[in-house]
């Protein structure tokens, strides 16, 4: 009944076809599409697991962190990947903050507090930016929510370098190929291998533990109130459904000298 | 409300100086006499109403913590997700809110286009209704804005940019919108402004809506009037039990997404910080706009009528068509159970909506099976207006209706629940 | 017989209508929660309400002034010629009569909220070159109060001694006040 309704002139189809060819090769240069994982943190249950957050503050400490800001991150909220007081205060201490101006009118260095957010590695975007041949490596503390695909794009996005560009592939100077990546040149430099960092507690970092942990680290950055989020609203809807099932039954009491 | 109620000495005094109590009773209590025969179908009111009240109280909290400011207004909304205390889940509140008023007003509008609730004598509370509906939508698109991500950004420069079709003094408009030569900080401020002031013109807009329904009193399924009070059962307890219950229902609906997919109708892109220099490869507005949106770029250059100005007309016009509705369908029958043609015409319309919003979420340029967007779009365009122009009046003389039951009472005990359970 | 029925009924009607109402209130109880908790101070301010101070650098009588909780807090590193005058005074000359023990942790250290009580002025008498009033201590310039070295009110129209606020010693010579 619908197609009747629609009837689709011979040159539109025409130019249909035409328009689908053209698009073709425009749609090619659009990252794969990531394939999807099964996060701990994921479903109605989900929780963090907290050696995968700490392993992944620990990457994102040692390398991430060399170009990549996460300012919305406060050290105090390491307490949510499950550490302690003084471990948090002795991270927070190994960072410089400008901080003043003290009574001589002088700003000054100090250690970083845990209420100071993460001490971002350029002054500016510029500083940022003239350090990494122009491009600007963005601030990380949203990303896994800033991205179609969320987790699973990061994941994809880490371990998805190719050393050789396809046949046909001119890459840009300083650029590198990567298969889920817009366009598939981009300018960040493969971050992650095999044995990148050493882990404390014995887990092999091999690449594909690497951007799974680090992965984790920035979906908490993201969503800190993930598991309360989660824990609340089991509650929650539990609580709403015994209500509601009491309110149909006193709906049916009301209604009976109706039906 | 009983008699002893209205003999207390405090209900006295107080009802002898000012009459709420009968009031409240006469417009949702006992005294409000309500057509016997509503379905679930017209639960979608009052749940209106009630998400109103949810969105005043959430974005009222919300102001509180929120800095308008192009400096500040990001982080401000970030500092409400992680620093204030329970400001994640009033914030998903709030932006999930809004995705459950237009459902919830989507609903309550094609119902009222199914069984003919615009018609006489009901016509001004009709265009009442879709008054609330253009107040909703730019409270709605301020208050995206005010994130100030890039999805905030961009729409508020490409929905503002619309205002320059306007011929001779579309610039200046656009410029007076802005306050300044591009959206920036005076825009956030004025917007905010705004996002905070219609809401309250909506709860005046909801009390002459719903006075205006207490004139003519509830339309119903079979969409004749009401002829005495077998008819009629009270509103309370009646329908106030059963408004509850569905408020039951929609809570567990909207909940579930603020806990377990509170970014589902966003935009990844929201996430980043307004870039006045960069344009998101993909600009598309929140889905309830989608149909809008579609119209908006379906329309080609007309004769000396733009491309851009044509949209800008198609779009408006296609919600304020709405408000013509009484007068372009002329046909006696309210109820499109007893509209034989109407009734296919009507899911036709509802399916013609779904795609244009389904066109709208795709680039004009993207192709489906061989067939561009573009051109399903114009061609989804042409039957929205068409619906309205054409077809309406044309069932109006083609269509011999069904006969009509006696009364509601009569419709209720011939075939009992039957007809409910099949609606 | 129908009237038992009704009976019966009736009560089962009012047992679900009582229930349910009891738990809807509950539910509306707890829904209004967060809708108050979070007019409360957020973890970002919160983070900030302790402050700590290293009094290793302050030379004996010098004074810093430190911000806490958006107030200023003076820290007096004494001599033993103030402890000792402060000490000396007899409770019955004091306004507010409070012993110069119970107001310092250790002697040396002297840390108040510097908000004069009377209005809410910032007393005078933290820089060498400042008047330190008749007693020695701080001096407050809107009307004229005069505290001595323990920081109580000696003279003047403020009403209390200048507030002492919660601190603690960490080590000997760092301190978390708050």
């Amino acid at each position: 009944m619908m197609i009747k309704r629609f009837p689709l002139s011979v040159p539109a189809l025409a130019l249909a076809g035409l328009l689908a060819f053209a698009s073709g090769p425009a749609l090619a240069a659009a990252g794969a599409k990531p394939e999807a994982r099964d996060w701990s943190f994921h479903g109605m249950f989900g929780t963090y697991d907290r050696g995968a957050l700490q392993r992944g503050f620990q990457i994102y400490r040692e390398v991430c962190a060399a170009c990549h800001s996460m300012s919305l991150v406060a050290y105090r909220n390491l307490a949510g990947i499950g550490l302690s007081e003084d471990q948090i205060k002795a991270v927070a201490a190994e960072y410089e903050v400008t901080d003043g101006p003290n009574e001589e009118g002088e700003m000054y260095s100090r250690p970083a507090k845990p209420s100071d957010r993460f001490v971002a590695p350029f002054a500016n975007d510029n500083a940022a930016r003239a350090s990494n041949n122009g491009a600007l490596p963005p601030d990380l503390s949203l990303m896994a929510k800033a991205r179609k695909g969320g987790p699973d794009y990061l994941y994809a996005l880490l371990t998805g370098y190719k050393e050789e560009s396809p046949e046909g592939v001119t890459l840009m100077e300083g650029m590198q190929y990567n298969v889920y990546f817009t366009g598939n040149q981009i300018a960040m430099a493969p971050p992650l291998a095999d044995d990148a960092v050493e882990y404390q507690d014995g887990t092999k970092p091999t690449l594909a533990q690497l951007a799974q942990d680090v992965t984790t680290f920035l979906n908490w950055a993201a969503e800190p109130e993930l598991e309360e989020r989660k824990r609340m609203g089991i509650k929650v809807l539990l609580f709403l459904i015994v209500l509601t099932a009491m309110m149909y039954a006193l709906k049916r009491q009301v209604w009976r000298d109706q039906h | 409300m009983s008699n002893r109620f209205y003999e207390n000495p405090v209900i006295k005094w107080i009802e002898y100086r000012l009459p709420i109590f009968h009031f409240i009773d006469e417009s949702v209590g006992s005294g409000y006499p309500t057509p016997k025969n509503l379905n679930y179908w017209w639960n979608f009111g009052s749940l209106a109403g009630i998400v109103l009240v949810i969105m005043i109280a959430s974005g009222i909290v919300l102001a509180m913590n929120y800095t308008p400011h192009v400096d500040y207004a990001f982080e401000s909304v970030e500092r409400i997700m992680r620093d204030v205390n329970y400001g994640w889940l009033i914030r998903y509140i709030h932006m999930n809110g809004g995705s459950m008023f237009f459902i919830v007003i989507y609903i309550h509008i094609f119902r009222g286009l199914y069984y003919g609730s615009f018609k006489e004598p009901r016509e001004l509370l009709w265009i009442l209704g879709v008054l609330i509906l253009l107040t909703m939508m730019a409270t709605a698109f301020m208050g995206y804005v005010l994130p100030w991500g890039q999805q905030s950004f961009w729409a508020a420069t490409v929905i503002t940019n619309l205002f320059s079709a306007i011929p001779v003094i579309g610039e200046a408009i656009v410029t007076w919108l802005w306050g300044g030569f591009t959206v920036g900080n005076p825009t956030l401020n004025r917007f905010f402004a705004f996002h905070y002031l219609l809401p309250f013109v909506l709860i005046g807009l909801v009390f002459v809506h719903l006075w205006a329904l207490h004139v003519h009193k509830s339309n119903n399924p079979v969409g004749i009037d009401i002829k005495g009070p077998q008819d009629t059962i009270p509103f309370h307890p009646y329908y106030t039990m059963k408004d509850l219950f569905g408020l039951g229902v929609f809570m567990v609906f909207f909940m579930f997404f603020v806990f377990f997919a509170p970014n589902i109708f966003g935009e990844p892109d929201n996430y980043i910080k307004a870039n006045p220099l960069v344009t998101p490869a993909h600009i598309v507005p929140e889905w309830y706009f989608l149909p809008s949106y579609a119209i908006l770029r379906a329309v080609p250059e007309i004769g000396f009528i733009s491309a851009k100005l044509g949209g800008v007309i198609a779009m408006f016009g296609s919600t304020l068509i709405l408000m013509l509705l009484p007068w372009l369908d002329r046909s006696p029958v309210r109820s499109a159970r007893f509209r034989p043609i109407y009734k296919q015409f009507f899911w036709v319309f509802v399916v013609d909506c779904i795609i244009l919003g389904w066109v709208g979420a795709n680039t004009p340029d993207a192709v489906f099976h061989g067939v561009p967007f573009l051109w399903i779009g114009r061609v989804a365009t042409v039957y929205y207006f068409a619906h309205f122009l054409v077809l309406i009046p044309l069932i109006n003389i083609l269509e011999k209706p069904k006969p009509l039951p006696d009364s509601i009472s009569a419709s209720v005990t011939e075939d009992g629940g039957a007809t409910e359970a099949a609606e | 017989m129908t009237d038992t029925v009704d009976t019966d009924d009736k009560t089962r009607r009012d047992f679900l209508l009582l229930s349910t109402m009891a738990v809807g209130a509950v539910g509306s109880g707890l829904a209004a929660w967060p809708f108050i908790d979070v007019m409360n101070p957020a973890a970002d301010t919160l983070a900030l309400s302790t402050t700590e101070v290293d009094l290793a650098p302050i030379e004996e009588g010098m004074s810093i002034t430190v911000v806490w909780r958006g107030k200023p807090v003076f820290i007096r590193h004494r001599t033993t010629a103030e402890i000792k005058e402060a000490g000396a005074v007899p409770l019955d000359d004091l306004i507010d009569p409070e012993a110069d023990k119970g107001r310092a942790q250790k002697p040396q250290w002297l840390i108040i909220v510097g908000i004069c009580t009377h209005l809410g002025c910032i007393p005078l008498g933290q820089k060498s070159n400042d008047p330190k009033g008749e007693f020695g201590g701080w001096f407050c310039p809107c009307h004229g109060s005069h505290y001595d070295t323990s920081g109580r009110i000696r003279k003047g129209p403020a009403p209390k001694n200048l507030v002492v606020p919660a601190y603690q010693y960490l080590t000997d010579t760092t301190i978390r006040i708050g």
